[in-house]
């Protein structure tokens, strides 16, 4: 079947297998490999991206239901003036050790960001308890996010 | 730059999505690989039919144990060989049987589904209870029973000290079945051409990977190439010698394809090796005073289905560490490692010393309570003294090297203000409505900087010391290549903190790679807390030769005497002399020009150092954790988690605060929240992450980190490392909470994971 899906601004339309999943699309068929795979049971959080600005986990969700939509990567999230807010907030406050939840987690909390500019710890927390992060424990991504949302939010 | 908390080079590329992770690498005409896994426990094989498999359209072959009998064996104990497939038998669920390639993982995953395998169900025995049964039958076909490996660690025999310690205990305690879950599952990429193969894999010892596969395939090392590129993290699971990492470069030899192999979190859980899964059986003889006078200690560890090399031996770490911090005369320390119908274990985030050190924190707490002694002062009177280092334990060649015990535990008792704690548990202890409080406390020691040889050598490595090569480019920046291969700890960033130190130019000039045979001199790797006391000294050795040798050019620029020219801002300066200056820019082009050059001058501006630890370093220090616990449901909550540690030197204060929190949650995550588990026939209850409970940013409390800074004499850096001392902290921190704070209803011990409905049982047929 064929879709029509825009990637980080940019059109895209190819013939896929219906069962294709969504981060399979960006990370085999367009080389978007900024989106990880950590599980198999929608649990992780790693391959989180945004559908039309909501934040959604792409290995749950089909390429061809994203027919028609509009999806952002953390490839689109910097600009040519550099670092979104986000990413600039986990630099900053060491919120990445290996790296592989990082793209998932900047995406997550890119989205709670837009919906709360201001969160509390508690929300943030709550806001990211779709990713799983093994290396920080948490706190400095926590810290990361807050950075951000003293500095450009959701940008 | 040593000691400022600069962010990492690292994240520039992680943060945007331009990691190269094995999976993100792709080869022109990659094929996929995909395993057959065992679903029974023990069985024999009596049939595999690959034929529907074979014919999918896609699918290049499906491959048996027969069809790699001509490899060599997987690294194994002498005499304990395994091969790459289960052959006539399986040991374990999740065991590979067959392996499927396919042009895309689609293809290979429904070929791999296609595979039917017959079995003959043989007696399972998923504890170690049921394989030491005497009706037990040998699960690993090269042992004649289940008991792999029975030793005696120290020669002591501590009965009569024992006899004539004025009080005794005895208890049992388990360390639980853990998995190691980086996010990044296992993965390889093995692309043969030409003379032999260029293996991209997910491991912490690229040149160690290179070795084995060169040996396996008959190869001289220089014909293979091993690349771990970015690691999302490895926690140890990532040094065992999975069978991918031969079977990838055979099949890509085979087809005259690149092979990539990407383990699913589901294979990851049965497949990949766990951690821990000890008991440990302890007997203590004791003062008065709480001070403790002899320890036996015979530990049982599950080492699975197949025994694993470094798994097999993890308990003599074990046995090394049983004295923590304290001056303990006599320990007696034996163990058993029993083959079971399980995943094979190996080492997990301080690999044998956690568990030590739960055993001896968890006794001491036993020891104070059994007196009606507080927990910190049972410590006080046992903790070894600044003055007695470096310390000699009862183990040969085991070594404290400098810390202060006590400082450190004082200084934990301060920032909890402990004294307050206790007086708001009993408090709460009065009044019905309020949730219970507890306090642990944690006082720690465990082994860093892995080395030296003699001991490295035992697991395998070519040696304990690290390499690093410093390189001066034509423009004055600088080129680090380490023998390191992090996975998350941030080396690109700390070890140019060091090179910059000693070579006296920007830290943005400095560039590190690692992770490649092919650009790396020989190397040895991550793991054991290795890389500050070990990589750190040797780009700090390799750095100061460069520094020497700069400065003898500078000085013939200059026309002085070496001993007059000083280095300044971006260059040297002869002494008193502020005109007389030259850059390093200037010096590192100069190296390069024969011509204008003393003599007899090597050329270049580089130098290789492999700096040989003296000893393992002892990283310290002292946590508390301070717990809440709902009388009614029996849930745990973390109020405070507290961590005072003693790694020595810290390089980096960001990252060095990143590896305690880390640390810190593996080991709550522990204590609270996961374990692996098995039903009666070896079925593995723990096989995703919706059952096995990682915690998300819900689950982990915010961590208060302290350090004291006592350097290690053991190197010129006087780091010790930090990678493991969270983990090996904090388990027993937050069980001796959670014991404390029911210790009024008679509870003496809580099996973790203190998961809520296990403390309500406690609490319950306590009271
Ligand atoms: S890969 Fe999507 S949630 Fe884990
Ligand atoms: S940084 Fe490694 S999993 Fe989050």
């Amino acid at each position: 079947m064929r879709v029509e899906i825009t990637v980080n601004g940019q059109p895209h339309s190819r013939e896929i297998e219906p069962r294709l999943l969504l981060v399979h699309f960006l990370r085999d068929t367009l080389s978007l490999t900024g989106t990880h795979i950590g599980c198999d049971t929608s649990s992780c959080g790693a391959c989180t991206v945004l559908l039309d600005g909501v934040a959604i986990k792409s290995c749950t969700v089909l390429a061809a239901q994203a027919d028609g939509c509009a999806v952002t990567t953390i490839e689109g999230l910097a600009g040519e003036d550099g670092l979104s807010p986000v990413q600039e907030g986990f630099r900053q406050c060491h919120g990445l050790q290996c790296g592989f939840c990082t793209p998932g987690m900047v995406m997550a909390a890119t989205a709670l960001l837009a919906e709360r500019p201001d969160p509390t710890e508690q929300e943030i927390r709550n806001g990211l308890k779709g990713n799983m992060c093994r290396c920080t424990g948490y706190q400095m991504i926590v810290e990361s996010v807050q950075w951000a949302a003293a500095n450009g939010g959701a940008r | 730059m040593i000691g400022s908390a600069v962010p990492r080079k690292e994240d520039a590329a992680l943060l945007t999505g331009r990691g190269t992770f094995v999976d993100d690498i792709h080869r022109p005409g990659l094929l996929h690989m995909v395993y057959v896994h065992s679903t029974e426990a023990h069985a024999l094989i009596s049939g595999i039919d690959a034929e529907e498999a074979r014919s999918l359209p896609g699918v290049l072959g499906v491959w048996t144990a027969r069809d790699f009998a001509g490899l060599p064996p997987r690294p194994s104990v002498p005499g304990l060989e395994r091969g790459y497939l289960a052959g006539d038998k399986v040991h374990y669920v999740g065991e590979p049987v067959a392996v499927v390639v396919a042009a895309d993982r689609y293809t290979a995953a429904d070929a791999a589904r296609a595979v039917r395998v017959a079995y003959e169900p043989l007696p399972v025995m998923a504890t170690v209870a049921d394989a030491l049964a005497p009706d037990a039958v040998p699960i690993f076909a090269p042992l004649p029973g289940n008991l792999a490996l029975e030793q005696q660690v120290t020669p002591d025999d501590v009965t009569a000290d024992l006899e004539a310690a004025p009080n005794r205990l005895r208890a049992r305690l388990v360390n639980q079945r853990c998995a190691g879950t980086p996010i990044e599952p296992y993965g390889v990429l093995a692309d043969w051409a030409g003379a032999g193969p260029t293996v991209w894999a997910t491991v912490q010892a690229p040149h160690r990977v290179r070795a084995e596969i060169a040996e396996r395939f008959g190869l001289a090392r220089h014909l293979v190439r091993v690349i771990a590129p970015d690691v999302g993290g490895a926690f140890g699971v990532k040094s065992s010698f999975m069978p991918e990492l031969f079977l990838a470069p055979e099949l890509s030899r085979r087809l005259g394809r690149p092979v990539k192999y990407v383990e699913t979190r589901g294979e990851h859980m049965v497949h990949t090796y766990h951690g821990r899964d000890q008991v440990q059986d302890v007997e203590v003889g004791f003062d008065a005073e709480g001070r403790v006078l002899a320890l036996d200690v015979t530990i049982t560890v599950n080492v699975g289905g197949v025994p694993d090399p470094v798994g097999i031996g993890l308990a003599t770490l074990t046995s090394y560490m049983l004295g923590g911090c304290y001056r303990i005369p006599k320990i007696a320390a034996r163990f058993r490692s029993v083959v079971t119908n399980t995943t094979p274990t190996a080492s997990y985030r301080g690999a044998g010393r956690p568990e030590a050190s739960f055993l001896i924190e968890r006794v001491v707490d036993l020891v104070a309570r059994e007196l009606g002694k507080d927990p910190a002062d049972v410590r006080k009177v046992n903790l070894i003294q600044p003055d007695e280092m470096p310390y000699q334990t009862p183990f040969e060649g085991i070594v404290y090297d400098e810390a202060d015990y006590p400082a450190a535990l004082d200084l934990l008792l301060g920032e909890l203000d402990y004294a307050g704690l206790r007086a708001e548990q009993a408090r709460r202890l009065a009044d019905p409505a309020a949730p219970l409080l507890g306090v642990g406390l944690s006082t720690f020691v465990e082994m860093g900087g892995f080395g030296p040889t003699p001991l490295f050598e035992q697991f395998g490595y070519l040696g304990g010391w690290e390499s690093a090569n410093v390189r001066l480019q034509p423009d004055g920046s600088v080129i680090v290549l380490v023998g390191t291969a992090p996975h998350g700890q941030g080396h690109q960033t700390a070890l140019a903190q060091i090179a910059a130190d000693q070579l006296n130019v920007p830290f943005e000039a400095i560039s590190v790679l690692y992770g490649d045979t092919a650009v790396v001199q020989e190397g040895t790797g991550t793991m054991g807390s290795r890389g500050m006391p070990v990589a750190g000294n040797a780009v700090r050795q390799a750095a100061a030769e460069v520094a020497a040798k700069a400065r003898t050019i500078a000085a013939h620029m200059l026309e002085a005497d070496a001993d007059d020219v000083v280095p300044i801002g971006d260059g040297f300066q002869v002494n008193g002399a502020p005109e007389a200056t030259v850059t390093l820019a200037a010096v590192a082009e100069r190296a390069f020009k024969p011509h204008l050059l003393p003599e007899g001058t090597v050329l270049g501006l580089e130098n290789t150092a492999y700096f040989e630890p003296k000893n393992l370093s002892y990283p310290s220090g002292a946590h508390g954790c301070v717990v809440e616990i709902d009388r009614d449901t029996g849930r745990v909550s973390i109020l405070r988690y507290v961590c005072v540690d003693d790694c020595g030197t810290v390089i980096n204060p960001l990252t060095a605060r990143g590896q305690i929190h880390g640390g810190v949650a593996q080991g709550i995550a522990q204590a609270l929240y996961e374990k692996v588990t098995f039903d009666g026939d070896g079925r593995p209850l723990a096989a995703s992450l919706e059952d096995y409970m990682v915690p998300g940013p819900l689950d982990l409390p915010p961590y208060e980190t302290h350090h004291i800074e006592t350097k290690s004499s053991f190197n010129p850096l006087g780091a010790k490392g930090l990678g493991e001392a969270g983990a090996t902290a904090a388990p027993q921190a937050v069980v001796n909470a959670v014991v404390d704070a029911l210790a009024h209803l008679g509870v003496r011990d809580v099996e973790m994971p203190c998961t809520p409905e296990r403390v309500w049982k406690v609490m319950h047929d306590a009271s």
